[in-house]
This record gives structure tokens, C-alpha cells and sequence, in this order.
């Protein structure tokens, strides 16, 4: 069971290896689209390195729900990562 | 029995498993095919990730169907997994935000270039391309939307899917005489990326299901995968410039 801060820094590498975005800007209250600049398809990867690195399924229809880091990190913690 | 056994199959198009091509790929080593998947450069390690996800991992492969390079070293680069193809699944497609939306009236040539380009050229290019690693019997298959209709939202994509349907009957007609079948699924509305960046998408969803006879599932790419699995078959050895409806029957109904 991965806590929080766990959640967010192995996100935070996704981010990172995904867009190029800084380690350090990967926070729970930025949003992927507005502050980080992340595209539609970007976010898919995104999605498909987190279910590989934290062994959950992120459905399609649930990941419009994932405005920021933080709505990730949390369901990423719900789905039993 | 294998439908696809001892078949080499390129397969472009896939990038995630909510993908037509992915169901075309998964079903296609199903049935007993080696399958090369293809991705340009910018998804080429998202696709690379979903790739594991198949039954069997397939080798990804670099190509941008607009690069003349890359065009070129596809059998180099095909080559490296297998000796030769036997059969093709085309499922490219991509129009700029003007050229689709309910803006036809004022998206300009530079877009419909483009859209055209991806969109129908594509066929002709990713076919050529392949063509010294096809066999005799092997087939070409891609997928449409019908494009006999004008539909909302739809625009500048419906313009590339009739030049792509026509594509596919000439490729039809200068390939025939190698052996070389070539044909299209025309499915129903299924909720890929794809989908998700067409404005207004979920029009045709409302419409399709409930005008389909025997009913259509817009999140079910597999019926439309099992139709372009059949088509890279030998069980259609005598169908060439052919499209085929999987859309539910929807093309058969008025009204």
C-alpha cells in the first residue's frame, strides 16, 4: 500500500518522462491541462505508465474526472495502489 | 482452426486498448498471425506500453505515413521482425479542429490538405510502401465511416473517408493482378481517441442505437475488428474494393 507522497513522486517521474515536465511542479493542486500543459494524448500516457507502475485500472470514462494531481494521486490511492 | 494461422500482419493505428486496431491486433494473434504494430514518433512509447498488452508482445515500429523516409524504410524496418506481409490493417486518420465541428463552409485548403493527406492519401502511401513484402493472396484492409452521406460535425473527415473509400477501389483495381485484395470495414460510431476529438461525437451515438436493427454497442470495437480479421482472412478470397457494414445495419435503413 503506497501512501500519498509515495503516489505523487512516482507520478511526478511519469510527468516528468511523459510531457518533460519539471519533477518539482508536479503538486497536488496543479492541474494536468491548464498548469502543467499536458495534451489529450499526453494524459493517456500519463494514465497507462500510472496503471503499470501502481498495478490499478484507470477506466477511460473515469480519467476525464482527473483534473489535477491530486484527483489522481487519490484515486490512484483508492484503487488499492 | 486459426483463421490467420502462419499470417504476418502490420497493423498501424493502435494507441490504446480502447482502439479498433488494438481488437484488430489482439484477435489477429488470436488466430494464429505474427503481428508488427506501427506508431509515429510522437506515440511510439505509449504505444510501445500498450503493445505488452496484447496476448503476445508485438514489435512497434516507427512510421509517419506523411514521411517520405519513413515510407521508405518500412520493409527495412517490417523486415527486422518478419520475412514478408500477408496482410495490412490501415486505421490512420486525422483532421485539424477547422476542418471538423460544423465549420465546412470556412475551413481552408491548408486543413483540408492535411486531413486528406492522413486521412485517404495515407492508404495509397502505407500500401506502396508495403507492396514489395506482399504476397500473392494477401490482403489490405482499412476503415471507414460511410461517407456516401453527409453527417453532422462530421465535415472535412467525410470528404477524406469518400477519397479514402475511392483510394481503396483503385488500389483495388492496380494491386488485383498481384494478388493483392484491398478492402474497408465501414463501422458504426465506436468511442476511441479517435472519437473523443470529433465535436459532437455523441450525436451519432443517440441516432446509431437507435436506428441499428439489430442494435450497436459504442463501446464495443471488437465487432468491427472481428469484420477487418475476417477481411485479412483467406475467407474473403474473391472480395476485393469491397466495403463492408459493420455498423449494426444502420446503412440498410431509412429513416
Amino acid at each position: 500500500m503506497a501512501d500519498q507522497q509515495e503516489i505523487l513522486s512516482g507520478l511526478a517521474e511519469i510527468v516528468n518522462e511523459v510531457a518533460g515536465v519539471p519533477v518539482d511542479s508536479v503538486q497536488l493542486d496543479k492541474a494536468f491541462t491548464d498548469d502543467l500543459d499536458i495534451d489529450s494524448l499526453s494524459m493517456v500516457e500519463v494514465v497507462v505508465a500510472a496503471e503499470e507502475k501502481f498495478g490499478v485500472k484507470i477506466p477511460d470514462d473515469d480519467v476525464k474526472d482527473l483534473r489535477t494531481v491530486g484527483d489522481a494521486v487519490t484515486y490512484i490511492a483508492q484503487a488499492g495502489a | 482452426m486459426s483463421l490467420l494461422a502462419n499470417k504476418r500482419v502490420l497493423i498501424t493505428g493502435v494507441l490504446t486498448e480502447a482502439s479498433i486496431a488494438f481488437h484488430v491486433a489482439r484477435l489477429a494473434q488470436e488466430q494464429g498471425a505474427t503481428v508488427v504494430l506501427s506508431s509515429q514518433a510522437r506515440t511510439l512509447r505509449l504505444v510501445e506500453r500498450i503493445a505488452k498488452r496484447l496476448p503476445a508482445e508485438a514489435p512497434v515500429i516507427e512510421l509517419d505515413v506523411t514521411s517520405d523516409d519513413d515510407l521508405a524504410a518500412l520493409p527495412t524496418r517490417v523486415g527486422a521482425h518478419v520475412d514478408g506481409l500477408d496482410g495490412v490493417l490501415h486505421s490512420i486518420g486525422y483532421a485539424p479542429e477547422s476542418a471538423l465541428g460544423g465549420k465546412f463552409l470556412s475551413t481552408e485548403w491548408p486543413d483540408v490538405a492535411v486531413a486528406m493527406q492522413i486521412s485517404a492519401f495515407s492508404l495509397k502511401s502505407l500500401t506502396v510502401a508495403c507492396r514489395p513484402m506482399l504476397t500473392p493472396g494477401s490482403s489490405v484492409v482499412g476503415l471507414t465511416f460511410d461517407a456516401t452521406v453527409a453527417w453532422p460535425t462530421y465535415d472535412w473527415m467525410g470528404v477524406a473517408k469518400a477519397a479514402f473509400e475511392s483510394t481503396s477501389r483503385y488500389l483495388a483495381r492496380d494491386l488485383g493482378a498481384e494478388g493483392v485484395r484491398v478492402n474497408l470495414i465501414a463501422a458504426g460510431p465506436i468511442r476511441t481517441m479517435a472519437a473523443k476529438s470529433i465535436p459532437g461525437f455523441e450525436q451519432f451515438e443517440a441516432m446509431w442505437t437507435a436506428r441499428a436493427p439489430i442494435g450497436w454497442d459504442v463501446n464495443d470495437p471488437v465487432p468491427a475488428a472481428r469484420g477487418a480479421v475476417a477481411l485479412l482472412s483467406d475467407w474473403f478470397p474473391s472480395t476485393t474494393g469491397e466495403i463492408i457494414h459493420v455498423d449494426g445495419g444502420v446503412h440498410a435503413i431509412g429513416g
